[in-house]
């Protein structure tokens, strides 16, 4: 699993590498187009995705105890906060449609290349993120599945959901200050 | 894997709580205008959030010497890979 997670750093790795190429090369563009991105969303998205670590962890605490009841609800919570998260995505990306900005629209490519590029890097990255987010979603849903059911559940299958869980939170913690903070 | 009992869930409690108080504090700091400096101290607070994660909820504290030395230098390449990247681009143009 570890391996795999190897790979998924050096995805979002090449992208961090393209993010402070260009925020050497224009740095005033990219304080100007962070300055467009809503604090408030990311920060929230930030609380909810370190929860749903939390949740995470202590419902493979529960299934370890073989408490399958509290297992579902840590899961059911974790899924709870997933979706939140993507809604929070969703109405944060559409503000943002809202004020014509999405990849090559008019009102961007009439802005300054930095900014452009900005806007370009915050929809790929934050969009990679989500889908990782949507596939860790699917995930600990058919590991739900298997507790509902009260089969024996794959703890090898449940641990490494986690383990893939904690790294999107990883990449997150990243991306909330190079995107909203820093700039 | 760890044998998870109560002080486990009370560790997990903690780390969760010290996330959520640095990302507080992540948020606050960069209020200020500290210039450059900025960029230091938000990636700082985040790679220390990071570390947490990976050591108590990813559990590798509680692995083998050799995994946690290849996490480790991965993600040290990593971010030579990525500061060295910022430094020369800030030199060639």
């Amino acid at each position: 699993m570890w391996l795999f997670l190897f790979t998924e750093i050096f995805l979002f790795g090449g992208l961090f590498v393209l993010y402070a190429a260009y925020l050497r090369r224009y740095p005033t563009e990219f304080h100007q187009a962070s300055g467009l991105l809503d604090l408030r969303f990311g920060a929230a998205n930030t609380v909810v995705l370190l929860t749903s670590s939390l949740t995470v962890v202590l419902a493979l605490v529960a299934h370890q105890r073989q408490d399958n009841r509290k297992t579902m609800a840590w899961l059911g919570a974790t899924a709870g906060l997933a979706v939140l998260f993507l809604v929070n995505k969703f109405f944060e990306w559409q503000a943002k449609f809202d004020h014509s900005i999405y990849p090559n629209s008019p009102e961007l490519l009439a802005r300054s290349e930095g900014q452009n590029i900005f806007f370009s890097l915050y929809f790929l990255m934050t969009g990679l993120h989500g889908l990782h987010v949507l596939l860790g979603l699917l995930l600990f849903g058919f590991v739900a599945l298997g507790v509902k059911k009260e089969k024996p559940v794959d703890r090898t299958l449940f641990f490494n959901a986690g383990l893939y869980w904690h790294l999107v939170d990883v990449v997150w913690i990243y991306l909330f200050p190079l995107f909203y903070l820093i700039t | 894997m760890t044998e998870d009992n109560r002080t486990s869930v009370t560790r997990y409690i903690v780390v969760w709580g010290a996330l959520l108080a640095l990302t507080a504090a992540t948020v606050l700091v960069t209020r200020f205008d500290l210039g450059f400096f900025k960029v230091a101290v938000a990636l700082g607070i985040a790679s220390f959030k990071a570390g947490l994660v990976v050591f108590f909820f990813m559990h590798l504290a509680d692995e083998q010497r050799g995994l946690q030395l290849m996490v480790l230098s991965a993600l040290l390449i990593l971010a030579v890979f990525i500061g060295f990247t910022f430094f020369d681009v800030g030199v060639r143009y």
